[in-house]
């Protein structure tokens, strides 16, 4: 048997039951990988659950800086009984097997191609550890100080991580770091040249940061001046008003310990969106956050909004649907839901981050956008991005950056003002007309918000010109609107190329490991990221410029696609759908094979959507 | 419906402390049927309003979907407003108020809009308590969909349609006090001497104010067999104890006999002066306020007047402790830590 040898280059799996404390411990050893200045992408693939069903953590090591899911895994540490032999059998060949070998393994464990590493876990755990309430919990400590040995890692950058993780309560780091001594010890006396996988320290991370796209987004509604969110609890997009509501708490309290901030939570979606309809109508800065779920109750309100020109920020951290769906698991697949929200013709400005860094960028500009187009704008996170760590260059802010509040009338431009004030009067000829906030002046400005058809000043019409022009007007805030969107990221990488790829948001890191292992079998294509709807005119360029073009998205139905195809005007037959399914965040290794699939036997024009990663 | 009235005003019109005439509460002219309920009610809000002289476009009306909905477009021109989805004006009047906690928030809905669709919504900004006036103009019917019972039309009450509604009925002002309200009480638009004060009391008010007004509608919903027409909410009105509402800036003068009234201070400092009679109740209890209606609905009368008043009660701003100055005036100074802090925050995750 040839076992796997490499250095700073694996997949190491761990199988836990949810809810044993794993995800710290877990979390710890990631964290170490990465003050190791080696590029890592932890993924928790977890159940929705409180506790006992499986859950998994997986890290990937790349010192290359490939920062998607891989597929597959090298390394695997499974405690978990219930998932014990799909573990075992999903394992690389020549990968490393570790348990808790205090149960023996049954006859039927015969692989000859992986390596065993049996470690008694429980047996040490009761052997060293009086208080049987933190064995649990320190059982997988223990491993992680295994794993240290195995990997011939660093050990103070676990000891200075448990240390910093305990500052305020050192007491608590003691057994810990007692826990990790222990594993490293054992792992010493009985696996001595048995894992030829290592970490060593690398200079690949220079002031990145490791952080979660949820705390980045609340980050960025704090950065973009944010004052009222209406919520509801629904995962993956809690955490979102958790950080936000935790950050306001620290930098947003005035001189007598009062808030700048007035978070709700409400009753449902239903509320959550109606309260930053309301404040957002009244002039304040007002987001809600949620998930597919919440969304489906959200749009009758985000037709009011669209219709009535209030500017509200929404921030959809997708999950796997349809329905309920696999609340705990991450997709692309509201892409159609959210561009098309509500009943009647609306249309929706959508941002797609990829990374924390856009995160916390997009949901500060949302605002602006939201304002000064007077609409609602959708941030497309997900649970990939919003829940777990991902390496991310720090975030940044111009203090010279003012916000952008739109075209808003205060009391002195409506003293001043010559012309007839109409609240839909569009006298820029851009779509966008001047609002006032309630309040404002005593005789002047004052109008009726509704979601019936209305004229040029807010009166109540049924009139059919008056209701096309209202329609049509819409249609060209939405053209202002592209002209406003973040750029593509366009990587040109054969100038006479005729095969590309679009995708978005968190396919991005897979995407572009694919197409350079494509690359490196001689299929060289160009690639579009999109950053935002409605689509900028570079998208049409970029498409029409190439033979065939590759979308590749999390969503079985390959939504993007269909709404580049409706929105550009695009023969289908052009657009190939690249789709994953599996809820598990995207990975490089199938995209590359289903491309290369579909390479060698070409669709023909009736059967475009081949793909299916 | 946008029509505009002549501009011209009688220069004897009475003027109040602002200087206002009424008129300059007045609004578009209706457009429901003649004799509507919801039109009285419209005109007590625009007196309450102008005898409190309060600066008319500090005010933000709010309604749902319905005829009671269409209705703020009619008084208080000079206001802003906005017409929320069916159900959903507590929600966006909770944003509203989050976001200017310095204006007077008027929120008119009706009895399908509340009681059924928004009950939900309806319930909860109680508990948040909300500073608002929050109005129903409940005639127990869908006047626009053209007359089906709502969910506070009473068991075995008949509208134009001839069936006796065979559910039973929701009382929205005991659901307002067994949810917290800390102002409830109940009006008959055919009454405009009990309803203009019990506006001005619920607008001094500083918390959750519901009015709710038996508004009969003339159209589907004014049947002998209804409980809620002009002719049975006549015979059927009964009055918890009589009261003064004395604004907080006039002296209180006339006498009193001892234990013959209740004063209960507002927010604002103005007072009401409940008068007691055999029918009254102590209106700061909860169970007594409770008790009186249940006594009078088994009696198939309708209470009317101030059922319940709390003054000691926090409304959301004070619950969210926020800061004094109005959210929507803050600016990227008071918002924007800066990039010194992010800095900072960035080491957190490294």
């Amino acid at each position: 048997m040839k076992k796997l040898n490499r250095i700073n280059d694996f997949v190491i799996r761990f199988a836990n039951v949810n809810g044993s404390g794993s995800a710290s411990a877990n979390n710890l050893f990631a964290k170490a990988v990465f003050r190791l200045g080696v590029p890592v992408s932890p993924k928790n693939i977890f159940p929705s659950n409180i506790q006992g069903l499986p859950t998994w953590y997986e890290v990937r090591v790349c010192e290359k800086g490939y920062l998607g899911r891989r597929g597959g895994y090298d390394f695997i540490v499974a405690v978990n009984g219930q998932t014990l032999k799909k573990d075992y059998e999903g394992l690389e060949s020549g990968g490393y097997f570790f348990y808790d070998s205090t149960k023996s393994l049954t006859e039927d464990y015969t692989r000859k191609d992986i390596t065993l590493i049996r470690m008694p876990l429980t047996d040490i755990c009761n052997r060293e550890i009086d208080n049987p309430k933190l064995r649990p919990l320190l059982k997988n400590i223990i491993y992680v100080g295994a794993l240290a040995y195995l990997l011939d890692m660093d050990f103070s950058i676990l000891t200075d991580s448990i240390a910093k993780q305990f500052s305020k309560k050192p007491k608590l780091a003691e057994p810990n770091i007692r826990a990790l001594k222990l594993g490293r010890e054992y792992a010493s006396e009985h696996f001595a040249h048995t894992c030829e996988l290592s970490l060593k320290r690398s200079d690949k991370l220079a002031g990145h940061i490791l952080i979660d796209g949820n705390t980045a987004t609340g980050l960025g509604a704090l950065y973009g001046g944010a004052t009222v969110a209406g919520w509801y609890p629904i995962t993956p997009s809690t955490s979102v008003i958790e950080a936000f509501d935790k950050f306001t708490r620290q930098y947003r309290m005035d001189e007598s310990g009062k808030r700048k901030a007035a978070i709700i939570q409400a009753e449902d979606e239903l509320s959550a969106m109606g309260i930053a309809l309301g404040a957002a109508w009244n002039g304040a800065r007002a987001f809600t956050a949620t998930s597919g779920p919440g969304v489906s109750l959200m749009t009758e309100l985000l037709g009011l909004a669209y219709f009535s020109e209030i500017p509200v920020v929404l921030i959809n951290v997708q999950r796997a649907g349809p329905s309920t769906g696999m609340p705990t698991r991450t997709q692309q697949s509201d892409v159609l839901a959210c561009a098309y929200a509500s009943h009647g013709d609306t249309k929706h400005v959508l941002l797609f981050p990829c990374d924390p860094k856009e995160c916390f960028e997009m949901t500060a500009e949302s605002f602006d956008l939201a304002d000064r187009l007077q609409t609602p704008v959708i941030v497309m996170s997900d649970l990939d991005l919003g829940m777990n760590d991902h390496v991310s260059m720090p975030m940044e802010w111009d203090d010279a950056r003012r916000y952008d509040r739109g075209k808003v009338l205060d009391r002195a431009a409506l003293d001043s003002m010559v012309r007839d004030w109409g609240r839909y009067l569009d006298s820029d000829n851009d779509g966008i007309c001047y609002r006032t906030y309630p309040g404002t002046h005593p005789e002047k400005g004052a109008y009726f918000t509704r979601g019936s058809s209305h004229d040029e000043y807010a009166a109540y019409t049924e009139d059919t010109d008056a209701y096309k022009r209202c329609m049509e007007r819409l249609s060209q805030k939405f053209e202002t609107a592209r002209d406003l969107m973040p750029a593509s990221h366009i990587q040109i990488n054969a100038n006479a190329g005729t095969l590309g790829a679009v995708f978005y948001g968190t396919t991005t890191n897979a995407a572009n490991e694919a197409i350079e292992q494509l690359g490196e079998k001689g299929i060289v294509l160009n690639s579009l990221r999109v950053r935002g709807f409605p689509f900028k005119d570079e998208v049409r360029k970029f498409i029409n410029s190439h033979d065939q073009v590759f979308v590749i998205e999390q969503n079985r139905d390959g939504q993007m696609r269909t709404l580049l195809i409706t929105e550009l005007d695009l023969l289908p037959s052009k657009l190939i759908s690249i789709a994953h399914v599996a809820g598990t965040p995207i990975d490089a290794l199938s995209i590359t094979r289903s491309i290369e699939a579909l390479l060698i036997d070409k669709p023909k024009p009736e059967t475009p959507k081949g793909g299916a990663a | 419906m946008s029509s505009r009235r002549p501009v011209f005003r009688h220069p004897n019109l009475p003027k109040n402390d602002l200087g206002y005439t009424r008129r300059d509460y007045e609004g578009l002219d209706s457009t429901l049927c003649a004799g509507c309920g919801h039109d009285s009610i419209t005109n007590a809000i625009i007196q309450a309003c102008f005898e409190l002289s309060i600066e008319p476009h500090r005010v933000a009306k709010l309604s749902g979907i319905g005829c009671s909905s269409k209705s703020p477009a009619y008084f208080l021109g000079k206001s802003h407003g906005i017409n929320a989805v069916h159900g959903r004006m507590p929600s966006v009047a909770t944003g509203a108020n989050m976001a200017n906690k310095d204006l007077l928030y008027i929120g008119v809905s009706g009895d399908g809009d509340t009681a059924s669709i928004g009950m939900g919504q309806f319930v909860h900004i109680v508990r948040r308590n909300l500073n608002m006036v929050y109005i129903v103009m409940n005639n127990g019917c869908y006047g626009l969909t053209k007359g089906q019972d709502s969910a506070t039309a009473d068991k075995g009450s008949s509208s134009r349609k001839g069936r006796p509604n065979p559910f039973e009925a929701i009382d929205l002002c005991e659901t307002a006090v067994q949810t917290g309200a800390g102002f409830v009480a109940r009006g008959f638009s055919g009454d405009k001497e009990q309803l203009v004060p019990l506006l001005k009391a619920a607008m001094g008010h500083r918390g959750f104010a519901l009015v709710d007004v038996i508004s009969p509608c003339v159209t589907f919903n004014n049947t002998p067999a209804s409980t809620k027409s002009y002719h049975w909410a006549r015979d059927h009105m009964e009055a918890t104890a009589t009261f003064d509402f004395i604004p907080s800036r006039q002296e209180i003068t006339t006498d009193y006999v001892e234990g013959a009234t209740q004063n209960v201070t507002l927010h604002d400092g103005s007072v009401i002066r409940l008068h007691k009679t055999d029918n009254s109740f102590d209106v700061t209890q909860r169970w007594s306020s409770l008790e009186a209606m249940e006594q009078c609905r088994e009696k198939g009368q309708i209470l009317t007047g101030i059922l319940h008043v709390n003054e000691t009660l926090k409304d959301t701003h004070d619950i969210l402790e926020t800061t004094d100055k109005p959210l929507n005036t803050l600016t990227e100074k008071d918002l924007c830590p800066g990039n010194q802090v992010l800095t900072k925050i960035s080491e957190n995750y490294r």
